[in-house]
């Protein structure tokens, strides 16, 4: 017990926002989820609808995207973008990209956003194609143009239907983001981690970085309950 | 001067010929019932003339503007313009057999919806506007809010002929408006369509109702087999039916 308070008073606020130089613990690991799964969810809808075009030009590229997104470790795909990348002399060699590339969080976040993108992609599209074909037949015997359908009735509708799947995946991601520390982000396992080496109080040093992720958990599905109940009241049965 | 005109309309899946060759004129105010067995090609023809289904041959005239069209590879007709056919569309509202509203709308969500949306009509306007049809239909303002998966069959339905009405549409199609019913919520809704065929809309409805077609309509057309067998005034046609076919078909049904 002595220990956790000890842990906690010389390092807590590591664990929750700043290790005194820059963001870290929580705040790290919750700007870097917000960050993803904001990038994720804006290029997961036009991918989403390209994905269920029947053209197949349009489809098959966002298949292969998802596709190798989804077949692959996380892990790796960080690893290869964090370290795979810049060892190609081509981007140390473009200002631009060696700029980019050098930053870890730069890395990390690339590397998140695409990956919850993939799976986003592929939630939203299969909510797409299960849109009641009557709906969609009625959006288009009142006059509605293709893009009128789509904004008006298919993503809306898909959009709601997604929730539970989508919390999932945001829920899914926060746990992903425990890997950031392999390119440097002092996100809150890296500060356990760091914790641990110091103290060697293991139990102690990821003990409260569980309880951290769990809460962020508990407060995450709280606030998909309430979208739930906001946004799919049209599918819940009949309140005498 | 015809509000709607279809002119030997053909329909081929395949190689098999639903429609033979199908014509209606509907002027302002006509009630036409099409009546006809399963599989006789009634509700196919009805969604051809908005080209929910493409038709393979025929001329379709909303007003005296016709619905410009092309061949497509396989054969089928499909709107040259796809502006054109949208705007047409909102000058044919339908109604459909499974009510087709959106679910992830509200009953007046749905009925302002094209109205806004399609229309480019201003939304407190729409507001009134639904407002007006949905007290038309029966429908107390408590129900404004619920969602249609909340509602009975009847109301749905009435929903969506207020959702048609929105659109201060030219013709009104009827796609078996009362087959997906239970037999105690049919009524509610034909009474409905009653009052609106006694205002002088002009209709034009897919039914299995023989009643409705009797007492409601003022054109009756038989199809069978993907051709018009028998049509005219229903109190003669439907009393005493000169084809065999609408003679067996009648008698197949009890009203």
């Amino acid at each position: 017990m002595n220990e956790i308070i000890a842990i906690v008073q010389e390092y807590g606020q590591a664990y929750l926002w700043s290790d005194g130089y820059r963001l870290s613990g929580l705040a790290m690991t919750l700007w870097l989820l917000l960050l993803s799964i904001a990038i994720g969810f804006v290029m997961s809808v036009p991918l989403a609808v390209a994905r269920v075009s029947s053209n197949r030009f349009i489809s098959g590229p966002v298949w292969l995207y998802t596709y190798v997104f989804r077949g692959t470790p996380l892990y790796i795909q960080l690893l290869i973008i964090y370290s795979g990348i810049y060892s190609l002399e081509s981007v140390r060699t473009q200002p631009l990209l060696d700029a980019f590339f050098r930053e870890g969080f730069n890395c990390t976040l690339l590397a998140f956003a695409l990956n919850t993108c993939a799976y986003t992609t592929e939630v939203f599209a299969g909510m797409i194609r299960e849109t009641p074909h009557g709906e969609i037949e009625a959006a288009r015997a009142y006059g509605m143009s293709r893009f009128t359908l789509y904004r008006r009735i298919i993503l809306p509708s898909a959009l709601r239907r997604a929730l539970p799947s989508y919390s999932n995946e945001v829920i899914l991601m926060l746990h992903s983001t425990s890997i950031a520390f392999t390119a440097t982000v002092p996100d809150l396992l890296k500060v356990a981690r760091d914790v641990n080496s110091a103290t060697y109080a293991s139990f102690e040093a990821f003990g409260i970085a569980a309880v951290l992720y769990a809460s962020v958990v508990f407060a995450l599905v709280w606030l998909f309950r309430r979208c739930e109940r906001r946004w799919l009241a049209f599918l819940q049965p009949r309140a005498h | 001067m015809y509000q709607l005109t279809v002119d030997e309309l053909h329909k081929q899946y395949g190689t098999h010929e639903v429609l033979k060759g199908v014509s209606l004129q509907a002027k302002a105010g006509d009630v036409i019932s099409i009546i006809g067995s399963s599989g006789s090609g009634k509700s196919t023809f009805l969604r051809c003339i908005n080209f929910l289904e493409q038709p393979s041959q025929g001329r379709i005239f909303v007003g005296n503007e016709e619905v410009r069209t092309v061949s497509d590879k396989n054969g089928a007709l499909r709107a040259a313009d796809p502006r054109q056919l949208q705007r047409l569309r909102t000058r044919l509202a339908m109604v459909f057999q499974h009510f087709n509203l959106w679910g992830h709308m509200t009953v007046l969500e749905n009925v302002i919806e094209a109205p806004v949306n399609v229309l480019g009509l201003d939304r407190d306007e729409a507001i009134v506007r639904a407002r007006r049809y949905l007290a038309k239909v029966g429908l107390a303002s408590a129900v404004e809010d619920k969602y249609p998966s909340h509602l009975s069959g009847g109301q749905q339905q009435r929903v969506a002929i207020a959702r048609a009405l929105a659109m201060e549409p030219d013709v009104m199609l009827f796609d078996e408006p009362t087959s997906a019913l239970d037999p105690e919520l049919v009524g509610e809704v034909l009474r409905v369509m009653q009052a609106l065929a006694e205002e002088g809309r002009t209709m034009v409805v897919v039914t299995h109702e023989m009643g409705f077609a009797r007492e409601v309509s003022n054109h009756v057309i038989f199809l069978h087999q993907g051709r018009i067998e028998e049509q005219g005034d229903p109190k003669q046609v439907l009393v005493a039916p000169k084809s065999e076919r609408l003679a067996q078909f009648l008698s197949g049904s009890l009203k």
